[in-house]
């Protein structure tokens, strides 16, 4: 069963056994405005938590996502390649950034859940 | 082609479109097209570049130019980019023989005149600084932070402190001054702003540890005030074993009024573009010369000018002997000779009396829009601004119209927009910078029109939502510009269309 | 003064809307702390006469191409300008108008620095290109910063021809640690040092062509073999009239191209300003620096440009923009793009023609002077000799005879002896058989 985390950074990560799928809110999709371009990691770079790993860029901004959590890429979502609207479109859902072989699966006790982070952006 | 025209508005499509291969503005001799001794690499290739006569050209180009709003045609209240008007004595003196046509690596014996000039203007840099040292090379004012801090950064390399990386800018700070520091290794901490606009000293005191090496201050800052705690932070970054580096794009609310050396900065960079007159040019060039004192002028990058009784002689290469501190070199060549001419040409036409009358009507105008238009606008801070005032858009609250709708608004209104949405410490900033060559009446007929469109906010969006409408295109899809960058033309172009 | 117009009655009106009596009050904060209204040890102001008097007589002390029989080249060049060009950038909407961040009132600007790309596009042969950076040695520099952010690697090589000022520019501005950086200067590229110096830790191999002593090379079997070890080629071009005869750089294999641009619509202005060209492949345009302009669509689906990109650079990536740069050459790159425009593909290639034409008729006249050594398997409009007295010696005796002739190798390469006897000699279109006499007939009596 698939369960969903979030970052002060505005990222999310759906866990499920072992894999997570990363994207950004749709908060920070809004913030952000059009996104034009996102620059994604490689099949097999290592990602460590807290550090960048790719980098979205709207007409106005420009921002590093930063991984949730440890391990190695599995593989990134081409499709934003050709049609980076669809973050906009469906953050949470068409518009996943990258899955990941967790490596360190106590790195996900530190995260929010998603009532936490809507407190969170109410703030 | 469809006639779009429209009165005096012409539309004018784009050189591939009406150039030909056959065509040309410029007549030469005939080339004998015999041997020739390039070798290898020799090769007779179609390039592609479409020409047109001279009258073809010159229509182009005019055409082209009636799109452009210009200082000249009117008001630009840019903050922060002081766009004062650009006399054209500059450009006559710039355009003399003796300097336009001369080349940098000329025999020193051909070309005193030239080094003279360099060093006059230098002279007049230091003296209305109050600073030390001057280097002439920085090509613009962001290479001029560069300088600032590449020898600030050679400093504490010479004094064997290399564990000093941080660097502390203030979140009011223009996106060069993080990006120069960032761009040479530092660590870039950010001091927040407090409810006076100005630095923390509180939260800049924190921050100024072992690792300390320099703080990036603009002042006046850029929110149109100075820096009232400057000597004091000065003092306190000394004590701590680091620099001072100040922005100068501000310095036409200083300029021949207040010293930037008796402040205490280390190193400054200013722009002659800004302050000095030099012409915007649609982008540039610019030119921007780091004055330095007694702790960084040592570290000065190649080529130093200096004077043998009375023969002037450049050091240049960075073996020599006399400039094995420098951190390095900045470009080819001596530095952006042509606006030299140019600024020298202000300062001396100003004089240091004339100069000072410059800085305080800047402020005067600022402060006169000020006045004029706290009822209607917001500022975003309370008490005299410098040679900026600063609003942020708390006025177009409930009214749906946005900073930006306000902007284009004004285009519509005969103004290029003010700067809007920087500093980034205010919301929806609006920022605007008069300077001293504009007239009363224009100052007047301007706040007139702001007036007239803030009061227009409060009968509903539409109007600004949809501006501009008169000028020759209006807002442009600047996504659909990112996302699928088209930045040239190509010969496909034609073929996919027929 | 004149370019002031607030009179006293203005100032004191606005002081008593502002609510002040002095303008001093408006400083008082200032005061309070440091010292305001400070002595100035400067002149008072003066007249356009005055001005204009004392600066003309600054310029009258210099020699320069049109009063000297003139041979420079080394990075700037002396060509024939149109009058057209310097008559259209002083229009006022040219001139003093603003970086175009507003489109809907600067589509002059950015229509011509669409056609600006595109024409430095084609000549560099590459698919694109910004809309300019100072120069050619700091468009070089930032180019070396790329290939680094591209490659993820750290180690420059550069080639031992390319311009020494350019090789200072890199080293200091490309934050390359010593033990990255491989530059050894002489005459000719060791094609083969090149080729062993390149391993996996190699961002980019530097080389300029034609190169510093006017050398021309063909680079396409090194742009192969640098590329096949993961690592750049940048091509720098000096003299991009040279880009009329030989193949583009693009052509040859070039991933990144860096060129100074002053030969077209600019005049050599004792140094600046000058218009830097970059261009790339359309692979690495994400992470090419400074302002380029696209094309889009207005609301009402009219075709416009705008600046596009903008998020790579410093106002809005700050600390992780792709370079600090703010400016781009603007009114240069306007010259350029119209002095090309008046020349078409004809005129082009005809005075790159005319250029190569005129050095190897100088060369012939020179090589006829007794000791006197070319050194050059190739050139394009310059060229190095090798002299039987030092070069800074035979240029200082030619200037006193009112001839320029080249540019004394030691000056900027003052560490090799090998070298301190030649001189590079640049000739253009600009220069006439009485010219070229000039130098022969003095080079006699400077030899004699």
């Amino acid at each position: 069963m698939a369960e969903i985390y979030f970052t002060k950074e505005h990222e999310w990560i759906k866990v499920e056994d072992n894999v997570g799928v990363v994207g950004i809110t749709a908060y920070a999709s809004e913030q952000l405005g059009d996104i034009v371009f996102v620059e994604l990691p490689e099949e097999g770079i290592i990602a460590e938590i807290g550090k960048d790993i790719a980098v979205v860029e709207s007409v106005k901004a420009a921002s590093e996502v930063y991984s949730p959590v440890s391990g190695t890429i599995i593989k990134s979502n081409e499709d934003l390649n050709s049609t980076p609207e669809i973050v906009n479109e469906d953050p949470v859902g068409k518009g996943w950034f990258y899955e990941i072989k967790i490596s360190n699966n106590d790195e996900l006790s530190g995260l929010m859940s998603e009532e936490e982070y809507q407190k969170h952006i109410g703030d | 082609m469809k006639n779009s025209n429209k009165g005096l508005n012409h539309d004018e499509p784009i050189l591939f479109d009406i150039g030909g291969m056959d065509k040309s503005g410029v007549d030469l001799n005939e080339p004998t097209f015999k041997e020739n001794f390039i070798g290898e690499c020799f090769e007779d290739r179609e390039i592609g570049l479409p020409g047109l006569s001279e009258p073809e050209s010159i229509r182009h180009y005019v055409r082209l130019s009636r799109k452009n709003y210009s200082i000249d045609a009117g008001l630009y209240p840019l903050g922060s980019c002081t766009m004062k008007h650009n006399p054209r004595l500059n450009e006559k003196l710039a355009r003399l023989k003796g300097f336009s046509e001369v080349h940098p690596l000329q025999p020193l014996s051909t070309c005193q005149g030239a080094l003279e000039l360099i060093d006059e203007i230098s002279v007049w840099l230091k003296e209305l600084t109050g600073m030390k040292a001057v280097t002439m090379t920085p090509k613009a004012g962001a290479q001029g932070e560069l300088c600032g801090m590449l020898a600030i950064k050679k400093a504490i390399e010479s004094r064997n402190e290399c564990h000093r990386t941080k660097v502390l800018v203030p979140d009011s700070a223009h996106g060069t001054n993080p990006a120069t520091a960032a761009f040479l290794g530092f660590d870039v901490v950010t001091i927040k702003s407090d409810k006076n606009g100005r630095l923390n000293f509180d939260d800049f005191k924190q921050n100024v540890d072992k690792k300390f090496a320099a703080a990036m201050i603009t002042n006046p800052n850029t929110c149109g005030l100075f820096e009232d705690d400057i000597i004091e932070i000065s003092n306190y970054i000394h004590d701590a074993g680091g620099y001072l580096y100040c922005d100068g794009a501000n310095f036409n609310a200083l300029v021949g009024k207040v010293r930037p050396g008796d402040l205490g900065i280390d190193a400054m960079h200013i722009n002659l573009h800004k302050t000095f007159s030099t012409p915007h040019g649609g982008g540039g060039p610019g030119s921007g010369p780091v004055v330095f004192s007694d702790l960084l002028k040592d570290f000065c990058p190649a080529p130093l000018l200096k004077k043998d009784e009375e023969y002037y002689y450049l050091v240049e290469n960075l073996n020599d002997k006399d400039i094995d501190k420098s951190f390095g070199r900045l470009c080819v060549f001596h530095g952006q000779m042509g606006m030299f001419v140019r600024a020298l040409s202000y300062m001396m036409s100003h004089g240091s009396d004339g100069l000072r009358q410059v800085s305080e009507d800047a402020v005067l105008n600022a402060n006169y829009i000020k006045s004029s238009l706290e009822d209607v606008l917001t500022p975003a801070y309370e008490g005299y601004c410098m040679h900026e005032v600063l609003f942020n858009d708390d006025f177009l609250s409930g009214t749906g119209v946005e900073t930006i709708d306000f902007a284009k608004a004004l285009i519509d209104k005969g103004y290029h927009p003010m700067t809007i949405y920087f500093p980034l410490v205010v919301h929806g900033a609006l920022l605007v910078e008069p300077t001293e060559t504009e007239s009363k009446n224009s100052i007047d007929q301007f706040i007139e029109t702001i007036r007239e469109l803030a009061s227009k906010t409060q009968d509903g969006e539409e109007f600004f939502k949809k501006a501009p409408i008169y000028t020759p295109i209006r807002r442009l899809d600047e996504t659909k510009a990112a996302r699928n960058p088209v930045l040239r033309w190509q010969k496909n172009d034609v073929i996919a269309a027929e | 003064m004149r370019y002031l117009p607030l009179t006293k009655n203005d100032r004191e009106e606005m002081l008593s809307t502002i609510g002040v009596n002095n303008i001093d009050e408006l400083f008082s904060n200032i005061a309070e702390k440091a010292n305001i209204n400070p002595k100035i040890n400067l002149p008072n102001h003066k007249t356009e006469m005055e001005v204009e008097k004392h600066l003309s007589l600054l310029s009258d002390k210099n020699l320069h191409a049109d009063n000297s029989s003139f041979f420079i080249g080394g990075g700037s060049y002396k060509h024939h300008i149109p009058a057209s060009v310097d008559h259209i950038i002083q229009r006022s909407e040219f001139l003093t108008s603003y970086t175009p961040y507003q489109p809907e009132i600067s589509q002059g600007t950015l229509q011509y620095l669409y056609e600006f790309q595109t024409q430095v596009s084609l000549l560099t042969g590459m698919d694109i290109s910004n809309a300019s950076m100072y120069d050619g040695s700091t468009a070089t520099a930032e180019a070396v910063s790329m290939a680094k952010r591209i490659t993820k690697r750290n180690g420059v090589i550069l080639s031992n021809t390319i311009h020494p000022h350019y090789a200072d520019v890199i080293k200091t501005v490309s934050g390359i640690k010593d033990n990255e950086l491989v530059y050894n200067r002489k005459f000719s590229i060791d094609i083969d040092h090149l080729f062993n110096e390149v391993n996996d830790n190699t961002a980019c191999v530097v080389v300029q062509n034609p190169d510093f002593f006017g050398s021309c090379y063909d680079l396409s079997s090194l742009a192969e073999f640098v590329q096949s070890k993961g690592a750049l080629l940048i091509v720098v071009v000096t003299e991009v009239l040279s880009l009329g005869m030989l193949k583009s750089p693009g052509a040859m294999g070039a991933d990144i191209v860096a060129c100074e641009g002053q030969s077209l619509g600019n005049p050599m202005n004792f140094g600046g300003p000058y218009v830097g060209l970059l261009s790339t492949k359309n692979k690495y345009l994400r992470q090419i620096p400074g302002r380029i302009v696209g094309e889009s669509e207005d609301v009402d689906g009219k075709k416009g440009f705008v600046l596009t990109l903008s998020a790579r650079e410093q106002h809005i990536r700050r600390e992780k923009a792709t370079s600090n740069i703010c400016t781009n050459s603007g009114l240069c790159s306007l010259a350029f793009t119209i002095h090309l425009t008046l020349l078409g593909e004809k005129g082009f290639k005809n005075l790159s023609r005319l250029n190569h034409e005129s050095a190897l008729n100088l060369k012939e006249k020179i090589l006829k002077i007794p000791e006197v050594k070319l050194l050059n398997k190739s050139f394009f409009n310059e060229f190095t000799i090798e002299l039987p007295i030092k070069g800074e010696i035979f240029i200082n005796r030619m200037a006193e005879k009112r001839v320029l002739a080249g540019i004394p190798v030691s000056r900027l390469i003052n560490n090799n002896k090998e070298l301190d006897n030649c001189i590079v000699v640049a000739s253009t279109e600009t220069n006439t058989d009485d010219d070229m006499n000039s130098f022969i007939e003095a080079a006699k009596e400077v030899l004699r």
